[in-house]
């Protein structure tokens, strides 16, 4: 099989320091004499706020492997050189992207000749342009992006996802 | 900005959750799926014990994971009254799809209506009838006793066969057994209408009628055979996009295994890109013939087989046709049939006459001959299994086209072994069970320009909307437009009247060229915007099921959810309007003709199925079925033993051919000479204009998105139907991705988006067939071809922007669809 992808997703490793969820602990229940009191649970996801990196340590269209909301959910952070809808920072270019295919749940390549995502199992196609909508495949959701920020001194945090990601019926585990 | 569904975390199905056998009611593959439902007060847990995976969900799960479902999979719907948490989900168990879900199938439970969620809001709830210019909903009573009223007047002022109906004859959705049973006693038992057609075809015929005459059923393999096979001979198919899980599942292990692949297409598809990654281009051949040529490449591969000696001598003497010719060719047969040496008088073409007419090198033809037939080194022989679909099926030349094909695998005893087989791939599920249809005849009645001509007066419409989805529809539609409103108009008219004024108004118009429509749909359709009387059929899985797929397996897929407001099952609806004909007939002094409106009184879907499938196979019943769970059981079914139904893995496996009903059990050779276009006006159409206009599927769209018009995952990313054009053409037209555009010819205008797609020959383009934004239809020419198959395939026109791209497509991705690995 042709192979030109930049990073194999599939051998690397994952950022795993100061990736640790800071989501609240869930609220234990507390049983009355006889009767259960009802739990005080929040309605939404509480995502973490985590920092990935720092603008300066991103090259243009050289994606860098990130984790989030923990490190079991594997992710890129891309620069991809020109602004996008959704891009932060100060050329409104910088996006974040779940790589769990939302199909089957491979590990997506990152194509760098058009800035895609791409399924090594069953052949879908992500545009890391275009919010992550899939180009072509068998998920039936677009790509989960990763809601970023950056700070004054050009640190990148993410603080949430717009979509579910795979293998867990919550973003944030508990 | 891509449509995000904004889920972050979805309801746990519970270890006690209710489970129920469901079968996929889109493409004719019919994925596994489980369906589970649970009360909307309760909700599984994370330890393994409280979720229905028995795993701890707390954790990541790996990939391929059961236990993950996304939110396309997820609704609330209602169940035996009450609102309840619905999970639709692929089954590892179902030997069809292996866990593997697509993109349709896996949007099912998203795909469902909901008062809760809001999903598909557009399904039809109640009966309506055209009343004071609206369409007023109203009573099941009400609304069959105005249809039974003015069909009877009508069959009986004039005859049957100025009754037209229009009704499918598949499975899955809201076809199967059930209710091809219904319809097809209402019409062909009860009445003899012979001025019908198909949904996706302007007659009531058979889209193989040349497999069949040859006495091979055009489903005759199983799916395993792509796995145990040397060679996958594809011709006018896609079925990475359009029969996802069959090529995933079974076809891509077999070219890993080694397998080789042949694919006969004007374009690249991506089936042809897949394949290259999974077996490596040196095993994929694409032969990128000329559009409509199908048949004179087949007929040069024959040659070369039969001359280079690659024969199965021995299986054609004892399977097939001796000597000479056993059906002469006649108007019901576009080609005589007979034994190998009288089809070779006909077929007989060289390699270099075919690489001039299929625009395709010579040597790889010869190459596609030694890929599908020359035996291997040890002199052993070597297996092929072949499939076509609609590049074959509604392309040039039906008949004989894929008679050449079929007499390829017959040369080669490719039929009824392992490895085998030469068959249509599908489109939707099958589940035909009828009364005979010898009535209406071959050819059958060429039923659109019938009513074009202003013949019949009354239409019943069972879930097809030709606007979609016939040929020639520009014309069609103005003229069903017309002739309805007529209808309509009388009705405005006699406002204020009583029943009887009001029929008498109908039947007026009727017999001034009027035509009073009657439709039968889950949704409101295109074509239903002519309807006078509207009935709301429900789903597979709003009510019990039973359809076989493309390897004939049979499964009941299960009633989980009621039928959204008073919808019925399209049985059921059937046996309302023969009820009520029994009533207003007997009320008219018509006594025998009403009695043969008797033998309705079904309370379920299973009477149905008891009243019909079951007769003509007495093993089969639905508990029976359910036991079967998904993977059910193959067709024909022979037995049942051991508590289990005893199904036939392949046919034909003894070498007797039986398709055609001859005694001698012989197959037949097909003397299936080229003759270039076959259908009227092609020819001329194609030289007049500068685009070749192919009609294509995607793999998001189920059909013509009768569903998927009001999903928003779907929408988001094709907001117009897409229409693919080489990069450099849209330059030369001043055309930028997502600029929208005409289609133009003789015959009418279609619209849509331009969506560049480098792959592309120049000076053709790839649209997406059945828009409801923007029929294909409606530039293809009324050329059919003797039995009445339409040419959808093949028509040419001329491109005009409309207007740069809209706030909508210009945000959409353009890139190209082949994965980059």
């Amino acid at each position: 099989m042709k192979c030109n992808r930049l990073v194999d997703v599939g051998r690397r490793q994952f950022l795993r320091g100061g990736l640790v969820a800071t989501a609240g602990a869930a609220a234990a229940t507390v049983v009355g004499t006889g009767q259960a009191q009802a739990q005080t649970a929040l309605a939404l996801v509480d995502y973490p706020a985590n920092r990935l990196a720092n603008i300066a340590d991103l090259a243009v269209n050289e994606p860098m492997d990130i984790g989030y909301p923990d490190a079991d959910s594997p992710g890129i952070l891309i620069k991809l050189g020109q602004a996008v809808e959704g891009g932060v920072g100060p050329d409104g270019d910088i996006v974040a992207y779940s790589v769990l295919c939302p199909h089957k749940g491979w590990l997506l390549s990152y194509n760098a000749g058009d800035k895609t995502l791409n399924c090594p199992g069953h052949h879908s196609r992500f545009d890391c342009e275009s919010g992550g909508q899939q180009i072509w495949g068998h998920a039936t959701q677009n790509l989960p992006q990763f809601k970023l920020r950056v700070e004054d001194n050009g640190d990148i945090y993410a603080d949430g996802v717009d979509e579910l990601i795979f293998g867990r019926l919550s973003n944030v585990l508990a | 900005m891509a449509f995000k569904r904004q889920v972050g975390r979805l309801p746990i199905i519970p270890a006690d959750a209710q489970e129920f056998n469901v079968t996929c009611h889109y493409c004719i593959v019919g994925c596994g799926y489980k369906a589970y439902t649970w009360p909307m007060n309760r909700q599984g847990g994370t330890a393994p014990e409280q979720n229905k995976f028995g795993v701890d969900l707390s954790e990541q799960q790996v990939m391929d994971t059961e236990a993950w479902y996304a939110p396309s999979m997820y609704n609330v719907v209602r169940q035996n009254g009450r609102d309840v948490q619905l999970v639709v989900k692929p089954d590892v168990n179902c030997s069809v799809n292996s866990g593997l879900g697509s993109i349709r199938g896996a949007r099912m439970a998203e795909n469902r209506p909901s008062r809760v969620t809001g999903t598909q809001a557009q399904r039809l709830s109640d009966p309506l009838v055209w009343r004071n210019g609206v369409w007023q909903p109203t009573s099941w009573e009400d609304a069959l006793d105005l249809v039974a009223r003015v069909t009877a007047r009508v069959v009986t002022e004039g005859s049957e066969d100025d009754l037209v109906v229009s009704m499918f004859d598949h499975g899955g959705s809201a076809g199967g057994y059930e209710n091809t049973w219904g319809t097809g006693k209402l019409y062909f038992e009860s009445m003899k209408i012979k001025n019908c057609r198909i949904h996706n075809r302007p007659a009531y015929n058979s889209e193989v009628h040349s497999s069949r005459d040859m006495g091979v059923d055009e489903l005759n393999y199983a799916y395993k055979d792509y796995t145990l096979t040397d060679t996958i001979f594809m011709l006018g198919a896609n079925s990475m996009e359009t029969q996802t899980n069959l090529y995933l599942n079974h076809m891509v292990p077999g070219l890993q295994g080694g397998a080789k692949m042949v694919v006969v297409d004007p374009r690249r598809t991506l089936t042809i890109a897949s394949s290259e990654q999974y077996a490596g281009p040196e095993n994929v051949l694409h032969l990128a013939i000329k559009e409509g040529t199908d048949l004179a490449l087949c007929n040069a591969i024959l040659t070369e087989i039969v001359d280079k000696g690659w024969i199965d001598a021995e299986f054609i003497a004892a399977s097939t046709f001796p000597e000479g010719v056993a059906v002469a060719e006649d108007e019901a047969h576009p080609a005589s049939l007979g034994s190998l040496e009288h089809a070779m008088t006909a077929c007989r073409l060289s390699l270099d006459e075919a690489a001039e007419i299929c625009g395709v090198p010579a040597a790889d033809i010869a190459k596609a001959a030694e890929w599908i037939a020359k035996p291997k080194d040890d002199g052993s022989r070597r297996k092929c299994v072949t499939c076509y679909e609609k590049g074959i099926i509604w392309g040039n030349d039906n008949y004989r086209t894929i008679g050449a094909i079929v007499n390829i695998a017959l040369a080669t005893g490719n039929i009824g072994r392992e490895g085998g087989g030469v068959c249509r791939l599908g489109g939707h599920q099958e589940g035909y069970y009828r009364p005979g249809d010898a009535h209406v005849g071959r050819p059958a009645e060429y039923v659109d320009q019938f009513l074009i001509r202003g013949l019949g007066g009354v239409h019943h419409i069972w879930a097809c909307d030709h606007y979609k989805t016939t040929l020639n529809a520009s014309e069609f539609k103005r003229v069903h437009k017309r002739r309805s409103d007529m209808v309509k108009d009388a009705i405005d008219a006699a406002a204020g009247g009583t029943r009887e004024q009001v029929v008498d108004a109908i039947v007026s118009a009727i017999n001034a060229g009027g035509l009073f429509v009657v439709d039968v749909d889950i949704i409101h359709s295109q074509i239903g915007q002519n309807a006078h009387v509207i009935l709301p059929a429900c789903e597979a899985n709003e009510m019990n099921l039973t359809s076989m797929n493309g390897e004939r397996r049979l499964r009941l897929s299960e009633k989980y959810m009621d039928p959204w407001g008073n919808s019925k099952p399209d049985a059921l609806i059937a046996a309302g309007v023969a009820q009520s004909m029994e009533r207003v007939l007997r009320e008219m002094g018509m006594y025998a003709y009403a009695d043969q409106f008797k033998g309705y009184d079904w309370a379920t879907e299973e009477d149905a199925f008891m009243d019909g499938y079951n007769k003509g196979n007495p093993e089969v019943t639905y508990e029976r079925l359910r036991a079967m769970g998904n993977n059910g059981v193959q067709e024909p079914v022979v037995g049942f033993e051991n508590g289990q139904l005893v199904g036939t893995e392949r046919l034909y496996t003894d070498g007797r051919f039986t398709r055609h009903g001859r005694e001698d059990g012989k197959a037949l050779f097909c003397a299936a000479g080229w003759r270039g276009w076959q259908a009227p006006g092609k020819a001329r159409e194609q030289a007049a204009h500068r685009f070749w206009i192919n009609n294509v599927r995607a793999n998001i769209f189920w059909q013509n998105q009768f569903l998927d018009q009001k999903n928003d995952f779907v929408q988001d990313r094709y907001p117009h139907p897409f229409v693919e054009m080489h990069p450099d053409d849209m330059v030369e037209l001043g055309l930028n991705p997502g600029d929208l555009l005409e289609i133009i010819n003789d015959n009418g205008v279609t619209q849509g988006m331009a969506y560049p797609m480098p792959t592309l020959k120049r000076n053709t383009v790839a649209m997406v067939f059945g828009s409801p934004a923007g029929s294909q239809g409606n530039v293809v020419n009324p050329g059919v071809n003797e039995l009445v198959l339409p040419d959808y395939k093949h028509c040419w026109g001329d491109i005009r922007k409309i207007s740069n791209a809209t706030a909508q497509t210009a945000g959409i991705s353009f890139k190209s669809h082949e994965v980059v690995l």
